[in-house]
């Protein structure tokens, strides 16, 4: 299997090729859809444990004195509210209120931020985050230094604990501490994308190659898998967490995307908080919402959404949910519509199919 | 290799059919359920449904993909196998059997000639990856 040219390749690439994955371009990367298949992959996470390569994730680093004012400034959510060690879900906005990126903001220290942000738009955060920093803050894109490894799942902490002295458990969710794995200098994050505990490694990339198989020798005796991006995607859905250039891109603001939480308008002035404050003034029109299919089929991203018959808004996500055996999605509706419990209809191949709006997230894992 | 029976028809896109007399025994290959992975829908046409060779008699998506399924013959659909619809992994672990997809009575037996044999197909896939 031959790759297009061109596409970027993570440190574990040859480790894929050698376990027989599948090869995708994902974002001009050449990445692993799956291993064994997408709904085993999918159930080692919810059951045990599951080992991802998220390598083609980009890192940015903002350094120095006034590090908190520049991080503050291009984010929505309240970076003073962080302490060292501690992480945030937060986004970047265009002027307009339009996402530039979702991201995770790690404080390393007073005057340290690592941020986490999606592969497709590392570059253009980078540049996006430069561009503000009217202060004196260092912005480094640091993707080149890291790779990272998302270990998920129930049997991921007892997994990685068998690689690191560092006392897992005592990690809470979204805290991080910077320590060893397997003797690799490591980030070690409670986060993840699948809505199963977890947590994610930043990594020297010379080191991922041994990281990686260490960690499949570590969780064997719990039926680990190597996990594709096709599993991350089923598994996010589950949990409704956004995915850029689904529910989130340059047209669409926190507000409509059920993002509301990240958006801190009391912090002081940031960048998109008065494209904000003025929606919020004139009403949001339309919102993202969760469904379940009713009649027979499957809801693509893409696929139009109606109501009583007309067009009304589109799915952002869909597909199979592996671990409630249900048909799910997200789409976007006008907000009056927005609601639990409506009927709607999904234009499925010239056929409208019935789908009811139901909570959100469609999964959580059990305490 | 045995994993392409010997007795069956193939076509480019990856369908397969088992002549018993005037009846064509449709399925897809190995090779195709492989290719889209773990196979979660399947919605075929109706019994009694006609059906044209090459033209769409279903449809199969998997986690990621939806994939049409070409009729290898043309005649009339005389029985869909309810098994798929329900279990569709069928067609990840016996594609070739359990997992037949629709019974064709062939109006135009002749058009086998233009199906590949199993030693056909298989140097087909070779030439295709």
């Amino acid at each position: 299997m031959s790759a297009p040219a061109g596409l970027k390749r993570t440190p574990l690439n040859w480790v894929h090729r050698q376990l027989g994955a599948r090869l995708v371009d994902f974002g001009g990367w050449e990445m692993p859809v799956q291993y064994s298949g997408i709904l085993e992959e999918h159930h080692a996470v919810r059951a045990a444990v599951g080992l991802f390569d998220v390598s083609h994730m980009g890192e940015i680093e903002i350094r120095g004195p006034e590090a908190f004012r520049l991080t503050d400034f291009v984010t929505t959510n309240a970076v003073a509210r962080l302490q060292p060690g501690q992480i945030q879900y937060s986004a970047l906005l265009y002027p307009h209120g339009g996402f530039v990126d979702d991201i995770l903001v790690h404080k390393v220290a007073e005057d340290h931020y690592f941020l986490c942000v999606n592969a497709a738009n590392q570059e253009k955060d980078y540049k996006h985050i430069a561009a503000e920093n009217r202060w004196d803050a260092e912005v480094e894109f640091a993707s080149e230094r890291y790779a990272q490894l998302a270990i998920q799942g129930p049997r991921a902490l007892a997994t990685l604990q068998r690689l690191t002295p560092a006392d897992l458990s005592s990690l809470r969710y979204y805290h991080f501490l910077d320590g060893e794995a397997a003797r690799a200098r490591a980030r070690i994050a409670r986060t993840g994308y699948t809505g199963a505990d977890g947590f994610e490694l930043y990594v020297p990339p010379e080191e991922a190659p041994r990281l990686w198989r260490e960690v499949l020798e570590a969780g064997r005796e719990f039926g680990i898998r190597p996990c594709g991006l096709g599993a991350r995607n089923t598994l996010r859905l589950e949990a409704r967490m956004a995915l850029y250039g689904h529910e989130l891109d340059a047209s669409t603001t926190p507000w409509e995307a059920g993002l509301a939480w990240i958006v801190k308008l009391d912090k002081g002035d940031f960048l998109g908080r008065a494209a904000l404050v003025a929606q919020r003034e004139r009403g949001v029109r339309r919102k993202l919402i969760g469904f379940e299919m009713r009649g027979r089929g499957i809801a693509r991203d893409g696929y139009e959404a109606f109501i009583d018959g007309s067009p009304a808004g589109w799915v952002s996500s869909g597909g199979p949910s592996p671990t409630l055996k249900k048909n799910i999605g997200l789409c976007y509706l006008p907000a009056e519509h927005a609601v639990i419990g409506k009927t709607i209809q999904i234009l499925i191949r010239d056929q409208l199919v019935e789908a009811v709006t139901v909570p959100t997230p469609f999964y959580r894992r059990p305490k | 290799m045995s994993t392409y029976p010997g007795s069956y028809w193939y076509t480019k896109e990856h369908e397969w059919v088992k002549v018993e007399g005037e009846i064509g025994i449709v399925g897809i290959t190995f090779h195709a359920q492989k290719e889209l992975g773990d196979i979660v829908y399947v919605e075929m046409v109706k019994p009694g449904s006609r059906v044209e060779m090459g033209k769409r008699l279903g449809e199969l998506q998997s986690v990621k993909a939806v994939s049409d399924v070409y009729s290898p013959v043309s005649g009339e659909v005389i029985e869909v196998n309810p098994v798929p619809s329900d279990a569709p992994e069928v067609l990840n672990q016996d594609p070739h059997g359990a997992g037949w997809l629709a019974k064709i009575r062939m109006s135009a037996p002749e058009e086998i000639a233009a199906l590949m044999t199993a030693a056909d197909y298989q140097a087909y896939l070779g030439e295709e990856t």
